[in-house]
């Protein structure tokens, strides 16, 4: 790879090559009879154009992955539609799939396991002009040559077996592969996350000359916020099934909207160790696909979430009622996993264990205002009762807002910028001037 | 940042050499290694697979095991006390008490068949004479330490029930349990997603403003570094190619690897629209040579690199900024300083780790060095026999190159 200063040519057209309307996928993963599904893509909407690069974002679980593959029918959608160029491809199967996956690649993220080590690079580059008969053997075999040059590879390599290369050209033959049959579109799933910082830059500018050359059309999946930044022009932020904001990608960096994506954005260390960042941590992990909270899917999280009206607490208190709701909901769910059912049944029973102790250690330093106090009273009632489904229901109705309940839409928060989340109604303070309410540094106004 | 009361940094690693033996080869993991870290200090180590970070800590930690050597010349001393003297006896004792070590796995260590508690009751018993009712109620103490919520029942959970962040918590409690003076961090927030990394970072970093403890930190993220860090050891396939504070190293970076290293994150630069990239791989560790490791994807190369290995030199502004290439003092015509670090490999050969520091520059040649040479540089020469080394730990990148 050479160190080259290509002008960009955008090959973006405006033209809406993949269109996903309201797709969910769901799945069932072999746990409890008669369990919750997971919920890896609960409702989502976006449109990619043709010749743009498309990246989604977001921690690992937030089903970004299982989008990706559901996209080009690696997973198959539970509902919604998928259009491309026009047909649906939900609805596709036999034949029709077949002849259409030719138009969909996908490059893998670890190029170690993803390529088959008992086959030389050659026969893995052809495999695919194999399965779908392109040209005669020996046109196959000059096409696997051209595409080892097109990604930076030897002809002589075509009779190297995979374990003989590193990481970074591992993945130059992942590359080579996906594009054997010519395809429009190609969802690249963490292309670079196993490789050194070096050889990362290599690999990028490999797929963004490929996609000059070929006009290709990248669906970029990573969880790499500066890769992301770097190479996509439109970028999708992801969380728990859901698309949180979405927007292009530099604006979307520069002025993010979504409580989400700023708090996300804001957790990236920068290479930079003069700059200080203003951080906003976001407490506990997410919560479980299987079991997403009801309303706004980052309500458990979330910084700015929208608080009842009739409840007046201090920060400090709030945020120590969002601590012991985490505190319930998670043992309102070990009390459903086998673990604990085989603990129950070898004699622990931990859920009727010290409701006073857990009172204590989250609210010793803290006063509360009084209804506060009962409230939280009344579902530690419900804990020593054995019963942590119905404290945790409680809290919800005493302490839950509009974020709690109530499915958030997403609002046009700037030129083709969307955010999924109440704060942006008309009716509500917007969440840049509601975390600076309550005490976190933003840039923006 | 303090020294102990002898003068002694807590660490202090001289002249490291970790060897591995195969059938044909020996391969220098690590060759030729000195820093040191202060109480309270962070110090970070970069460097992509293959640059021997791993293996830097797990000499430290007493962990290389055969076909792997440390061999003679090392000194790793903490507080004063040489470790690479110690028996595998003595050395447990001082692994998991006075240096303690978080990896990016958690679950490595981890036992997945014992509660968290139990794993730190152990801790407990065995480097702070606890017992019982006192040891458990400790292990709930520190697990809120490092935030983990509703710990009382939590203490009574399987690894296996924890979600990534909380078992990195998790074990971090455990070093925690032994009281460390040095935690080594090996990766310990890769694994993890940014959120999750943001709340152990900001641990960490608690941690050690409670406790005074000294860190190393090892990662391959320099955004990371940016933040954790108070100085930085860039390495690169076995070596210290360049050391400075963490502004400094930003700021001013010598090395034509820092330098590359630096311009190849991406975002870093959001304005270029091909990133800047190093040539090739990492070298693999089957040559074996004297010569500047760098050379084969270094764009300042020149034909002397192939055959001289470039010593420590100061540099920049700071006065505890060293690189080694042939390039340096900069104020220096490129003839005399291959000269000098010529010379200065065949005088001091393998033996040597004092420091090629401005002083050892004959007085006219120095005019940059001059101000900046500070009496007690922290600058250590490389030994000079430069054999290409890789990391043989658990992640090396590519065995086999074929370029
Ligand atoms: S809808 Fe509520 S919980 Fe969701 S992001 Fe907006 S403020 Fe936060
Ligand atoms: S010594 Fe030569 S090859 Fe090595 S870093 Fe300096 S200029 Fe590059």
């Amino acid at each position: 790879m050479s160190e080259s200063v290509v002008d960009t040519v955008s090959h973006q057209t405006g033209e809406t090559l993949v269109d996903v309307q309201d797709l969910k996928t769901y799945y069932e993963d072999g746990g409890l009879l008669g369990s919750d599904p997971v919920k890896a893509v609960d409702g989502v909407n976006f449109e990619i154009a043709r010749g743009e690069t498309f990246g989604l974002v977001g921690e690992s679980g937030c089903g970004k992955t299982t989008l990706g593959r559901t996209l080009i029918q690696l997973e198959t959608a539970t509902s919604g539609a998928v259009s491309f160029d026009g047909t649906d491809i939900t609805e596709l199967s036999g034949g029709d799939l077949k002849e259409w996956r030719r138009n969909a690649q996908m490059v893998f993220q670890d190029p170690e396991s993803s390529l088959n080590d008992r086959m030389t690079v050659g026969e893995i580059i052809r495999e695919p002009l194999d399965v779908h008969e392109q040209g005669t053997a020996r046109e196959r075999r000059e096409k696997v040559r051209t595409l080892l040059d097109q990604v930076g590879l030897m002809p002589e390599h075509y009779y190297r077996y995979p374990h003989q290369f590193s990481g970074g050209q591992r993945q130059r033959i992942g590359i080579a592969r996906a594009l054997a049959l010519e395809p429009e579109f190609v969802v690249l799933d963490e292309p670079v996350s196993a490789l050194d910082v070096s050889v990362q830059a290599q690999i990028l500018n490999l797929l963004e000359e490929l996609q000059e050359e070929f006009g290709l059309t990248y669906l970029f999946i990573a969880h790499d916020l500066s890769v992301v930044r770097h190479i996509c022009d439109r970028v999708g932020v992801m969380y728990l099934g859901n698309l949180m904001e979405v927007g292009p990608t530099e604006q979307l960096f520069q002025s993010p909207e979504n409580p989400y994506t700023r708090a996300l954005l804001s957790a990236i260390p920068e290479p930079d160790p003069t700059v200080q960042v203003d951080r906003i941590t976001l407490p506990g992990s997410p919560p479980s696909p299987r079991d997403p909270p009801e309303g706004c899917p980052f309500a458990t999280r979330c910084p700015v979430r929208i608080r009842p009206e009739d409840i007046d607490a201090s920060d400090a208190v709030w945020d120590r009622i969002r601590e012991f709701r985490d505190v319930i909901r998670e043992r309102s769910r070990a009390e459903q996993s086998v673990g604990e059912r085989l603990k129950e049944r070898l004699g622990f029973d931990t859920a009727l264990a010290d409701s006073e102790e857990i009172v204590e250690e989250e609210f010793d330093d803290v006063t509360l205002p009084p209804d506060v106090q009962e409230h939280v009273e009344q579902a530690a009632t419900y804990l020593s009762d054995g019963d942590p489904d119905a404290a945790r229901a409680y809290l919800r109705e005493v302490f839950g807002g509009q974020c709690d309940t109530e499915t958030p839409q997403y609002y046009d928060v700037d030129d083709r910028q969307m955010s999924f989340c109440h704060r942006h109604a008309q009716e509500h303070v917007s969440p840049g001037e509601e975390l600076r309410q309550r005490g976190y540094d933003t840039h923006d106004g | 940042m303090s020294h102990t009361e002898d003068g002694e940094p807590l660490l202090a690693v001289d002249n490291l050499r970790t060897v591995f033996h195969s059938d044909k080869e020996e391969i220098r993991a690590v060759d030729g290694v000195s820093f040191d870290i202060e109480r309270g200090e962070t110090l970070g180590i970069v460097g992509e697979s293959g640059s021997g970070k791993s293996v830097t800590a797990r000499s430290i930690m007493g962990l290389v095991d055969s076909p792997g050597e440390i061999r003679e010349e090392s000194s790793i001393r903490l507080d004063g006390r040489e470790l690479t003297a110690l028996s595998e006896k003595q050395y447990r004792s001082v692994r998991g008490g006075d240096i303690a070590m978080v990896f990016q796995d958690p679950l490595s260590s981890l036992n997945p068949v014992y509660t968290v508690g139990n794993q730190i009751i152990e801790a407990l018993e065995l480097h702070r004479d606890m017992e019982g009712a006192e040891a458990k109620s400790e292990a709930i103490e520190l697990l809120r330490a490092v935030g983990i919520p509703d710990a009382a029942r939590r203490v009574d959970e399987f690894p296996h029930e924890f979600s990534g962040g909380m078992r990195q918590r998790a074990v971090i409690a455990m070093a925690l349990a032994c009281d460390p003076d040095l935690l080594i961090c090996d990766e310990p927030t890769t694994a993890l997603d940014v959120t999750i990394q943001a709340q152990i970072l900001d641990l960490l970093q608690e941690i050690q403003a409670k406790r005074d403890i000294g860190i190393m930190f090892i990662t391959h993220d320099m955004g990371v570094i940016a933040e954790v860090a108070d100085r930085v050891a860039v390495m690169y396939a076995g070596e210290v190619v360049e050391q400075a504070p963490v502004e400094e190293l930003f700021a001013n970076p010598h090395h034509p690897y820092t330098q590359g290293l630096l311009q190849s994150i991406p975002g870093r630069n959001p304005s270029t629209d091909r990133l800047p990239t190093i040539e090739g791989d990492v070298p693999t560790p089957h040559e074996s040579a004297s010569y500047c490791r760098f050379v084969s994807r270094c764009p300042k190369g020149f034909d002397e690199c192939e055959r001289v290995h470039p010593a420590h030199v100061e540099v920049g502004e700071s006065a505890d900024h060293t690189a080694a290439c042939l390039l340096y003092p900069e104020d220096m015509p490129t003839d005399d300083t291959v000269t000098q670090h010529e010379e200065n490999a065949d005088q001091t050969g393998v033996e040597a780790d004092e420091a090629l520091s401005a002083d050892d520059w004959p007085a006219e040649r120095r005019k940059a060095s001059e101000d900046t040479g500070p009496e007690d540089s922290d600058a250590r020469a490389d030994g000079g026999h430069g054999h290409s080394a890789g990391d043989t730990g658990g992640h090396s990148e590519g065995g086999g190159s074929d370029e």
